[in-house]
């Protein structure tokens, strides 16, 4: 098998079981997102005006479960240096872990988002907008925070240093994502705001390898 | 062979001779059989073996799955691969997960790479420790091998190693 592909299959089964896997993360998601607009008032006309934003908010909370021992194992039993050392570049690994991370973790989370969102009053129309929106925003926030992940390396309760780090640059997708998904349901042009979105997601998961890299050579030497 | 008492910097020679921490000062340079000066990157990524106490082994793993990704990552051919498994006993270990290894069985999985994708350069870090005497011999065997193949160990130890060696004491 080739050296990437070797690498993306054990990272897929490693993100998999991580924290619990993705049950962990879409339990928190749901509960998350069911309690942030009932903090705003159970009538059903105030759920449903809050129910995309308050699905985007959670998933940036859920995304955040797992990340913290994306780098983390693989710098205490070794496995960092030896993926330093030699076969493909860092950057490529970084990327290849991160994307793995997506797809055991961000992609479950977007596939419940619409359930989520739709439960709490929100129009079934939306719904394949909200996966497609959810999973570019679980895209930049699982690349971002890489990057947060991997600056954290070594230190101690790293979970909520990665958390300051990275929840500002989650602002950008929130917004748009949910963003997005407001346009359509009042009539208006939802594209820009997606292709905003698609854009930032693109963004991140081209340059945030070359920052996981930087982070993770400044950790191990 | 690499002496030195705890702390007297075997491990981070070592390391930085695998490009894995900055040294201070200092240089590191990789002669090909040209003597001529090679990329240290390129040198390090094909010819060169680090075998450290951190062995990078997920414990929640099978043992199968981990050699076999190593040996994906390094390059190994299926021979090779066939060859690491028979010399360093593996087949019994294969389908239990790392985490039930003793400590020499885990340590024999990680030597395993040497055989599994051959590289000129071993940096051994305290490779024997966790072996019994069995397979201290048996390693013995495996770097006289090595040796007489034209390759080089740099291996840090406590114990004098099984094979004919120059010892440097580090920190001294």
């Amino acid at each position: 098998m080739s050296k990437t592909a070797a690498l993306f299959r054990r990272e897929l089964a490693l993100a998999w079981g991580r924290g619990g896997g993705p049950l962990n993360a879409l339990a928190f998601y749901a509960g998350a997102a069911i309690l942030l607009p009932l903090a705003g008032g159970a009538e059903p006309s105030r759920l449903a005006a809050v129910s995309t934003g308050a699905a985007f908010a959670a998933l940036a909370l859920a995304s955040l479960l797992s990340l913290e021992r994306m780098f983390e194992r693989d710098y205490d039993d070794g496995a960092l240096d030896l993926l330093a050392l030699g076969g493909p570049p860092l950057e490529v690994a970084a990327a290849i872990k991160a994307l793995a991370q997506w797809l055991a973790n961000g992609a479950p989370l977007a596939l419940l988002s619409p359930v989520i969102a739709v439960s709490l009053g929100a129009p079934l129309a939306l719904a394949p907008l909200i996966v497609l929106t959810a999973l570019l925003a679980g895209l930049a926030m699982t690349f971002l925070g890489g990057a947060g992940a991997a600056l954290a390396l070594g230190a101690k309760r790293g979970g909520v240093l990665v958390a300051v780090i990275v929840l500002p640059l989650y602002a950008p997708p929130i917004i748009f994502g949910a963003g997005a998904v407001s346009a359509l349901a009042q009539g208006l042009p939802w594209q820009p705001p997606l292709a905003f979105l698609a854009a930032y997601a693109l963004g991140a998961a081209a340059l945030t390898p070359f920052a996981m890299a930087a982070a993770c050579r400044n950790a191990i030497g | 062979m690499l002496a030195g008492a705890n702390g007297a910097g075997k491990t981070s020679l070592l390391r930085a001779i695998a490009g894995l921490l900055r040294a201070d000062a200092g240089t590191v340079a990789f002669l090909g059989a040209d003597a001529q000066a090679r990329d240290p990157d390129e040198a390090r990524s094909n010819d060169l073996h680090f075998v450290g106490h951190h062995d990078g082994l997920k414990t929640q793993r099978k043992a199968g799955e981990e050699f076999a990704f190593w040996a994906d990552w390094l390059g190994g051919a299926a021979g090779n691969r066939a060859d690491a498994i028979e010399t360093y006993d593996l087949k019994p270990l294969l389908d239990l997960d790392v985490r039930v290894l003793s400590a020499g069985q885990r340590r024999r999985l990680a030597l395993s790479r040497l055989k599994a994708a051959p590289r000129s350069l071993w940096l051994l870090d305290e490779p024997l420790a966790p072996l019994d005497t069995r397979w201290r011999a048996a390693m013995g065997v495996q770097m006289a091998h090595h040796l007489q193949g034209g390759g080089l160990i740099l291996a840090a130890a406590h114990d004098p190693l099984p094979v004919p060696h120059r010892m440097v004491e580090v920190g001294a």
